[in-house]
């Protein structure tokens, strides 16, 4: 051991942190202070202590003085411990021989009393002074990083992720739980502000990502199971059955229009339930992977019950027309079962986007009561060109005199549908502005219709996104400014008979108006995924309040997650629009290939260690550790912890009843002398 | 032309009128207001107020208190509770009108000729010494308050009511009046 | 169970055939209801208006009368009074300013109130105490053909939606169908009537009515069943108004409990449909003593 504490020679620095702790702390006394106390060779004030000359300050003291311990009192140690402990290694000392004190959050930024606040931070350097002195060296480990990497979702956040793993040579595998990957920009037509068909730019990755060979595409599959840490994790993935063999199927669609079922039938999901599809399907003409599913619940082939664990049961009741249409090829597979894969890897992105709102739960608007209100994701499908329709904006309810299908010719968009309401979503969805314009512009093209446009606030904060809204204005897009009261379809003068009526104030010109129209669309917000929570638990994350995906920190590590190689991207952090979605995860690649390209990660050596000879053997700590990383001997009767799996939470060694567990930087000598520290200033 | 100043100056802002409403249990969420308009929207009876009730929420927060509590939309208020159920910041719209109210007849602000707020006082005398209302003796009260030529206008309707048997001219009373009464005054002490 | 009976000013005075309607009925259904001694005013909308303070006092009155009668629940009817009952009881609860305000008026007279008894609202009874079940085993002149308009007004789901969706209530429509009626679809179910505005502002007041009135006619029902004593009046006595105003809207409107009564074979006198100002036609399906009973009543 480097030192007793006897001949323990601490340098101790207060930083002012500009105004931030000056104001507040009386920094001088403080140094003042700890200078008296035992062990303290040298005391400071200094303006900015993360500055390089306060970083190089502190090296030259520890030579000169001939330190072994340093103590900080500054900010957060989540901001720059790694800062003066680097500055401490540098000196020449083992780098946990620094211990710092945050008396910035948990001080100056928190007080109100000068007086008190300085006599805080004296009481908190006093229990660190006591505490560093039983501060022991300590080495970090390292741990071998797995090159490969998995990706979850394939939406453009996904797509992109992964694109740019295996561009950079990595071994990818983009698990996808829909048939097709594509996410919502699948079924977009165009996308704002430029308009450009979503399609052209969307289908081309996606089939990059189909044939790129460093890319393993697990569609209609999910992740059932993640094991192990940073670098080294285990993966198994559900892989559903879609009754045919991706080997054979080489995607002509013969079994498609083969199938006994001469028309489309069925709710296409798809299309939002707007068109039908037959029991054998390919979501849409560009998915990726090429290649049909069968849909069980439908398709005759198979039995109406299912199993008692829920799997569907073969029938054989079909003429298998498909089977027939597909021929030499032999694709269908009627007896395909779910299959579990297990593989192997470094670092994970999880990119599992969004849902919308779902309208219904806003009954004044009239959506699921009356057939002319629609969700925008509704009329996303009906503006396509490949959608349902054709691109023929047709109202669901209403025929002309003469029999032909009814077009609108005056439309309402419902801005904030679920966001901004402490009711349903207190957060701004923050697209639904920007998309209701592009839906406006597309319904005016083709259709001609008056377009309404209702907005508490128009938020068009991206780049070419006021000049969009500019355009819509100059394109004749009304625009109102006033949430919607009610949707309702009773008349109250003869224009408004037959039509659906729009209750508004508008707020700007100071009236309530009744506003009748044939179309109503429901800008519905964003929000995350039914399943966000079981994701959550299965990688390890956590979620912010609103149920995203919570990153570690909200400037400084947006892509990163509290748990090391585990990486978001996309919309399941939080409500974004395309741009900021591929620029996400594009930082996400890079994060993860910072860590597949150095090889390894160090870890915090504040793990905990048991005792071999005190443990009893009671298994008390086993259950209680969340990273399970506590194993059990049976032969020996014995604990053990994997310090590669161990964070350091501390769970099992307050819970030990023999006490024979011990944490690196939490032993019971130095916490008691920090306790003792803090009590000692009065 | 007969011209009249809408700008506003400082001057004509009742300073702390605002912060005192909005310091009302009850009412502290006007803070949070977003002037969507949903109160408005869903309102049935913000199509003849002068103000809308978003705006008497906007004013309110500013402390345009004489403009307030002297706006016939605080007595068109029916007490629906659409606003409240509706309102995207979950402010109880409802129960600020009923603050304006109260403040407006303590202040003696109200509209004069508004027969709403004739009715409200006239209803709590009634309920103060009898304990119970005749409706049918209130609405005459309320008619020979404000203008009695619209009662002439409600005898069919009386009529009407004499021939279905739901006419009575009896004040019922309750037992315990002096309790109640008593009851009553202990509110005022209390302030 | 037995319920303490509320009945408010309305329904000993012109709402009576509500009251008239509603103990038959729940007596029938094995339901115990016993008035409430010596109870007040509940200060409807009106006293709220004037002073909070006292309008708590003067509604818990009636809730400490219960308490100490030891009965467990109070039945209000008349939709002012349930939500005033209810909101009193809210106020208690959440200020503590109300709290202490009512507390003080409490003990000057030697009285108590501890804020749990349960206020509700005959629908809120018949559909989770009594159960639709009982109700249909009832039925013995089933009201076919009846198209029915539920309009359940605003006080009852609003701002405490406790027994039914908030914007679409269905209790009304569930009863209403086990009597065998048929429910019209009617989004205004529970739009505002006007209130008291019918009275003191009717330009403002009518309106709602008119509304009413005219989309209920409009979408097919032949009656309009509410549950409170002031829509019934505001629906039911301005007929000649509306039509010297807008347009005639002659639809007549029942509470819920006199269709009720009717599928339960009570007579349309006994019912006190005879208190209407527009008249409900006689029903088909009534035997022949009973319809001509309703066209009497009627006429
Ligand atoms: C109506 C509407 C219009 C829009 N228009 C535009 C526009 O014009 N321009 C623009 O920039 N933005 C637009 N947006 C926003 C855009 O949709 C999002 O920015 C984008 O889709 C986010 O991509 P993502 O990959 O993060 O999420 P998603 O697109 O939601 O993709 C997530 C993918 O993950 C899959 N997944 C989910 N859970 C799992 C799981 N557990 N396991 C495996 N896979 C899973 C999903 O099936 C899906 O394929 C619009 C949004 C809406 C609602
Ligand atoms: S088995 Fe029959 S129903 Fe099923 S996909 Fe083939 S042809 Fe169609
Ligand atoms: S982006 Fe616009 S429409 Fe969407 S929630 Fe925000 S303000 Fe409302
Ligand atoms: S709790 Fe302690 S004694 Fe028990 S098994 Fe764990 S380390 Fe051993
Ligand atoms: S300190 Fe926490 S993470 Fe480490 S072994 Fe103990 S319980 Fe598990
Ligand atoms: S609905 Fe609520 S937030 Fe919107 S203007 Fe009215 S009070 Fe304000
Ligand atoms: S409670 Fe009053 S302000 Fe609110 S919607 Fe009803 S009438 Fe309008």
């Amino acid at each position: 051991m480097q030192s007793t504490k006897e001949n323990t020679r601490i340098g101790f620095y207060v930083c002012h942190c500009g105004h931030n702790i000056a104001a507040m702390v009386d920094c001088a006394d403080v140094a003042k202070y700890v200078k008296g106390l035992p062990n303290v060779v040298l005391s400071r004030d200094y303006k900015y202590m993360c500055s390089d000359p306060g970083q190089e300050l502190i090296q030259k003291d520890i030579r000169e003085y001939n330190l072994n311990r340093v103590v900080v009192a500054s900010c957060s140690p989540l901001l720059h411990e790694h800062t003066f402990r680097s500055a401490t290694a540098a000196g020449g000392l083992n780098p946990y021989y620094f211990h710092m004190v945050n008396i910035r959050e948990h001080d100056s930024w928190v007080h109100t009393d000068r007086g008190e606040a300085t006599a805080k931070a004296k009481a908190l350097a006093h229990a660190a002074i006591d505490r560093v002195a039983f501060h022991k060296a300590l080495e970090t480990k390292t741990v071998k990083i797995n090159p490969d990497a998995l990706v979850v979702g394939g939406g453009i956040a996904g797509i992109h992720a992964a694109m740019t793993l295996a561009n950079a040579g990595k071994k990818v595998y983009l698990v996808e739980r829909e048939p097709s990957i594509g996410g919502h920009m699948a079924k977009f037509d165009k996308t704002f502000p430029t308009l450009d068909c979503a399609a052209c730019i969307l289908t081309p990755k996606m089939s990059e990502v189909g044939a790129h060979p460093n890319i393993t595409l697990w569609s209609y599959s999910e992740v059932a199971q993640v094991d192990g840490y940073v670098g080294n994790y285990k993966v198994r993935v559900k892989r559903k059955p879609r009754y045919i063999s991706e080997e054979r199927c080489i995607g002509c669609m013969d079994c498609i229009s083969q199938c006994v079922f001469k028309e489309p039938k069925f709710e296409d999901e798809f299309n939002e339930g707007l068109g039908k599809r037959k029991p054998v399907y390919i979501p849409f003409p560009q998915a990726t992977p090429q290649i049909v599913v069968i849909d069980p619940n439908v398709c005759l082939n198979f039995k109406r019950a299912k199993g008692p664990d829920g799997t569907p049961i073969v029938s054989d009741k079909c003429k298998k027309t498909c089977v027939e249409a597909c021929g030499d090829k032999n694709a269908i597979d009627f007896t395909q079962k779910e299959e579990i894969k297990e593989i192997e890897v470094g670092t994970i992105i999880v990119a599992t986007g969004f849902k919308t709102f779902d309208s219904k739960r806003i009954p004044g608007y009239g959506y699921g009561i009356y057939k002319n209100v629609y969700t925008a994701l509704e009329i996303e499908r009906l503006v396509n060109a490949s959608g349902p329709t054709g691109g023929e904006v047709i109202l669901r309810e209403g025929k002309n005199p003469d029999g032909s299908p009814k077009h609108p010719k005056s439309i309402g968009i419902i801005h904030c549908v679920g966001s901004r309401d402490k009711k349903t979503n207190i957060w701004c969805s923050r697209v639904c502005c920007m998309y209701s314009m592009k839906l406006a512009h597309l319904l005016k093209e083709h259709t001609d219709a008056e377009v309404y446009n209702f907005y508490i606030d128009i938020r068009a904060p991206g780049k070419g996104y006021e000049e969009f809204y500019n355009k819509l204005l100059d394109e004749g897009v009304h625009f109102i400014r006033g949430r919607v009261g009610e949707v309702t379809d009773w008349a109250m003068t003869p224009e408004e008979e037959g039509k659906l009526v729009i209750r508004v104030e508008d707020t700007l010109a100071g009236y309530v108006r009744r506003i009748p129209v044939d179309m109503v669309v429901l800008s519905s917000g964003l929000e995350p995924q039914a399943d966000a929570q079981d994701v959550r638990r299965l990688f390890n994350m956590s979620c912010g309040t609103e149920g995203f995906f919570l990153e570690r920190h909200p400037k400084l590590a947006p892509v990163n997650t509290f748990t090391d190689g585990i990486f978001i991207a996309g919309a399941c952090q939080g409500p974004r629009d395309i741009p900021d979605t591929v620029a996400q995860a594009g930082a996400a690649a890079a994060e993860a290939l910072v860590l597949i390209d150095k090889g390894y990660v160090e870890q915090e050596p504040n793990t905990a260690f048991i005792l071999d000879e005190e443990c009893s053997g009671c298994k008390s700590c086993v259950p209680l550790c969340p990273y399970s990383a506590i194993l059990y001997d049976e032969t020996r009767k014995k604990a053990h912890i994997n310090e590669a799996l161990c964070k350091g939470c501390g769970t099992c060694v307050g819970a030990c009843p023999s006490g024979s567990i011990v944490q690196n930087l939490f032993e019971d000598e130095q916490i008691f002398s920090e306790i003792q520290g803090v009590l000692a200033y009065d | 032309m007969e011209m009249t100043r809408t700008i506003k100056y400082e001057a004509d802002r009742v300073k702390g009128f605002g912060e005192e409403v909005m310091s009302v249990p009850g009412c502290e969420e006007l803070k949070d207001c977003i002037q969507c308009g949903t109160c408005s929207g869903v309102c049935p009876l913000s199509i003849y107020m002068d103000f809308t009730p978003r705006q008497v929420m906007e004013m309110t927060r500013f402390d345009f208190k004489n403009e307030v509590l002297g706006s016939k939309t605080i007595w068109l208020c029916a007490s629906c509770y659409a606003c409240t159920v509706e309102c995207p910041r979950q402010i109880k719209i409802t129960d600020i009108m009923y603050e304006l109210k109260q403040r407006a007849i303590k202040e003696k602000v109200y509209p004069r000729g508004l027969p709403t707020p004739v009715l409200a006082q006239e209803f709590t005398k009634m309920v103060h010494d009898y304990g119970r209302v005749n409706e049918i003796l209130l609405a005459t009260k309320m008619y020979m308050k404000t203008n009695p030529f619209a009662a002439m206008g409600m005898a069919p309707l009386g009529l009407g009511m004499i021939k279905t048997g739901r006419f009575s001219m009896i004040q019922e009373k309750i037992r315990g009046r002096a309790d109640l009464a008593r009851m009553l005054e202990t509110v005022d002490e209390g302030k | 169970m037995k319920y303490s009976y509320y009945p408010g000013c309305s329904l000993k005075g012109q709402g009576r055939a509500y009251e008239e309607s509603l103990l038959p009925v729940m007596r029938h259904l094995g339901i115990e209801l016993e008035e409430l001694p010596d109870w007040n005013c509940c200060g409807a909308t009106a006293y709220m208006a004037v002073d909070e303070g006292k309008a708590c006092v003067a509604a818990s009155r009636n809730l400490a009368i219960a308490e100490k009668a030891g009965l467990q629940q109070v039945l209000a009817p008349c939709s002012a009074c349930y939500l005033v009952l209810n909101k009193t009881q809210h106020l208690i609860h959440d200020y503590p300013h109300i709290k202490s305000t009512v507390d003080r008026a409490m003990a000057s007279v030697n009285l108590k109130y501890s804020t749990d008894i349960p206020v509700r609202h005959p629908l809120d009874v018949l559909i989770s105490d009594v159960g639709m079940d009982a109700i249909k085993q009832k039925v013995t002149h089933p009201l076919k053909g009846l198209k029915v308009a539920p309009y359940y007004g605003c006080q009852i789901v609003r701002p405490y939606a406790t027994f039914d969706d908030q914007f679409n209530p269905t209790s009304m429509d569930r009863i209403l169908e086990a009597l065998g009626a048929t429910v019209v679809q009617f989004p205004l179910k529970t739009k505002c009537c006007g209130g008291s505005l019918t009275g003191t502002l009717p330009e403002a007041g009518l309106r709602l009515s008119y509304i009413i009135l005219k989309e209920a006619i409009k979408r097919g029902a032949d009656v309009i069943a509410t549950v409170c004593p002031l829509c019934l009046f505001n629906l039911d006595s301005f007929h000649g108004k509306i039509a010297a105003k807008w347009e005639s809207t002659r639809i007549p409107t029942v509470y819920f409990s006199q269709l009720m009564g009717l599928a339960f074979g009570m007579t349309a006198k006994q019912m006190g449909l005879q208190r209407g100002l527009v008249p409900m036609k006689p029903l088909a399906s009534a035997p022949a003593c009973c319809a001509a009973r309703t066209a009497a009543a009627a006429s």
